[in-house]
């Protein structure tokens, strides 16, 4: 795993938007990197910044009212944060695609399905039409829709929820891209559906070798595919690593509130859900220190008024909190030593 | 799609049949006759000579049939003011001279009206956003005969770029087009600004966006043709305001179009130019609505022709 190449190297990346009265700071210095045929999710509660992470590696924040305000996103070599927007029209769709959550908006009603999936093509590979129509049917084949030839002269309200999630997927791994993000693929659907989606998910990486970025806010989703975690929170990275350490040994307070919130089918069911109680800051005035201190239960003096720095939990198992701290681990032990089990 | 044509082919014809009906009753309802002119009467026998002639002493009933079977022959029967003329012929001379000056400025509004309001939306809240609506508010406030009359002014009497008025040369077209054009071109660039803002902001632009798509065929292939159906469904109405609009003009510029019979029909009471030019330009609307209707559906294909869901 370890030996994999390394795709994507995200360091530093700061992104601001304007509103009105001030600036809002989406993206708060994150960092992460994608290794070669790895599925990477980003988890968060809505306004995190996950999804404006996702769309900054595509370079679509609008540019109009966001914009990378700092940092490098190195892919091949290429700063893609620094870009030339006609550069960037080449990797977009090519080497770097994207899917979005709701299927029904994000495909063009008026236009035919098979043109949406050959306009990229043709504008990628510079091929004929005879030539897109064909990796078209093949596509479409990959994802699972039977009868592709004339299923491509049909309209997006012609499918069905599902069928037009593997659409999107299908447009988005035409050109064989090296990385595929996934904006919450499978929110919109139902359950049975998203199953059939995450499988579908794991059999085309397996084929092609793909690295995907999944950003979901559903923990299920995360252990079915993710290899590693990102546990985001206002903007930061808060702790990330394999899905198993995540799961099994969060560190993270944030981390630990968001896995005991998940209602489970074994919990017994007149106990109920635990919340993290609570909002997220304001990030138009980000707070000085931890961003997760006011919610926290263990926050300390020092969470309130200092960033706290990354730590190696375990080799790749880093997380962003005080309480890792030797100082504070020291402390904590002192008080609750008397009366731990 | 052929149960949707015949259909609405029958809806036409109930719906003209109406129009007639209307008509016909309302003009007769108008006091006075065409043999009597600003309280003047001709002599009683020559009157009622005429009124016979023209059946015009027959029960208005009567006469109401009489229009319907020589309608159905596709007989608009003979100017009354105009004796040595019939309205057939004064259609068949008016109306290409109406229908070129129409077509030229419909096609230029609708091209620099798109483009116009295409331009505004992609600068949303910058200068040429800011000019083309200024233009679009101006576009709407000025009648056109006042733009006609600043056209002469400038192109004509002081430039001396274009004939004053009149037809024959392909010259001739342009200020009566443009001045025709003009309301129609703010209020097509309005309604596309309008739409192109929202389609923008759809989630499908950005897909098309992340498949690498240039700037320029996004506009063009995945936004515009979704902005773009408001304007088709305005088309049919705007047609005929530029027809009828074109009476205005058609009398500033001296053309020799329907309008000066249309008008010339109501100041004479000429009863069968009032008819004819009426039922003319009704059919020529129901089957601009018509065509609108079926482009509709070529543009969105969520908009389907089964019988019972179309409109009918």
């Amino acid at each position: 795993m370890e030996q994999r190449e390394t795709l994507l190297e995200v360091s530093g990346l700061k992104v601001t938007f304007r509103a009105h009265g001030g600036e809002i700071s989406a993206v708060r210095d994150v960092n992460f990197s994608l290794k070669k045929g790895e599925t990477l999710a980003i988890v968060g509660e809505s306004g995190c910044g996950k999804s404006v992470t996702a769309k900054s590696i595509m370079r679509l924040v609008p540019e109009h009212i966001g914009k990378i305000a700092g940092g490098s996103i190195l892919f091949k070599g290429k700063d893609l944060a620094k870009l030339p927007e006609k550069e960037m029209q080449g990797i977009r769709g090519s080497e770097i695609s994207m899917i979005f959550q709701d299927a029904m908006t994000s495909l063009n009603p008026t236009i035919t399905i098979g043109e949406q999936i050959m306009e990229g093509i043709i504008r990628h590979q510079k091929v004929p039409r005879s030539e897109a129509k064909r990796q078209a049917i093949e596509i479409l084949q990959l994802v699972g829709i039977a009868n592709p030839e004339s299923r491509l002269k049909q309209y997006l309200h012609q499918f069905s929820g599902g069928m037009r999630q593997r659409i999107m997927i299908a447009i988005a791994l035409v050109c064989n891209p090296s990385i595929l993000i996934a904006d919450e693929p499978t929110t919109a659907l139902d359950v049975t559906i998203q199953a059939q989606i995450i499988d579908l998910f794991k059999s085309i990486q397996q084929k092609t070798g793909v690295s995907i970025i999944i950003i979901t806010h559903d923990l299920g989703v995360v252990a079915k595919i993710a290899d590693r975690v990102n546990v985001m929170y206002a903007g930061k990275v808060v702790e990330s690593g394999p899905v198993s350490d995540i799961f099994y040994n969060p560190q993270h307070p944030y981390t630990k509130g968001l896995l005991a919130s998940m209602p489970r089918l074994d919990a017994d069911r007149n106990i109920p859900l635990s919340p993290i109680p609570g909002t997220p800051p304001d990030l138009f005035s980000p707070p000085l220190g931890c961003a997760f201190a006011e919610r926290c239960n263990h926050a300390l003096e020092v969470c309130r008024n200092y960033q706290p720095e990354e730590t190696k939990v375990h080799n790749a198992h880093a997380v962003s909190c005080w309480l890792q701290d030797p100082r504070a681990k020291k402390l904590l032990a002192s008080t609750q030593a008397p009366t731990g089990t | 799609m052929l149960s949707f044509v015949i259909r609405r082919f029958i809806s036409m014809i109930v719906t003209l049949w109406l129009i007639i009906t209307l008509t016909f009753f309302l003009m007769h309802a108008v006091p006075g006759s065409p043999f009597e002119k600003d309280g003047k009467g001709l002599n009683e026998a020559v009157a009622a000579n005429l009124n016979a002639y023209y059946n015009l002493d027959k029960p208005l009933i009567v006469q109401y049939g009489l229009y319907l079977k020589q309608l159905v022959q596709f007989d608009l029967g003979p100017s009354i003011a105009n004796s040595s003329d019939t309205v057939n012929k004064m259609i068949a001379r008016g109306f290409p001279v109406s229908f070129q000056l129409g077509i030229v400025s419909v096609l230029f509004a609708i091209v620099t009206g798109i483009a116009l309001g295409v331009v505004a939306a992609l600068r949303h809240n910058r200068l040429i956003d800011y000019i083309a609506m200024i233009i679009a508010v101006v576009g709407i406030s000025i009648p056109s005969f006042v733009v006609a009359s600043l056209l002469i002014k400038y192109l004509a009497v002081e430039w001396k770029l274009l004939p004053t008025a009149t037809w024959g040369t392909w010259q001739h077209v342009i200020m009566p087009a443009l001045a025709l054009a003009f309301g129609p071109i703010a209020i097509i660039a309005r309604l596309t600004r309008t739409n192109m803002l929202e389609v923008l902001t759809q989630e499908y632009i950005e897909t098309a966006r992340a498949k690498g798509l240039s700037p320029a065929t996004i506009v063009i292939k995945h936004a515009l043709r979704n902005a773009v159906l408001p304007v088709v469904t305005l088309l049919g109405a705007l047609i005929a305001n530029v027809l009828t609009g074109s009476f205005v003009i058609e009398k500033i510029f001296a053309i020799p179009g329907m309008g000066k019979y249309f008008v010339a029909g109501i100041n004479n009471r000429d009863y069968s130019v009032i008819m004819g030019t009426t039922v003319f330009y009704s059919a020529l609307l129901i089957f601009m609505m018509f065509v609108v209707d079926v482009l509709y559906g070529i543009i969105d294909p969520r908009i389907k022709f089964h019988g019972k869901e179309s409109k009918g």
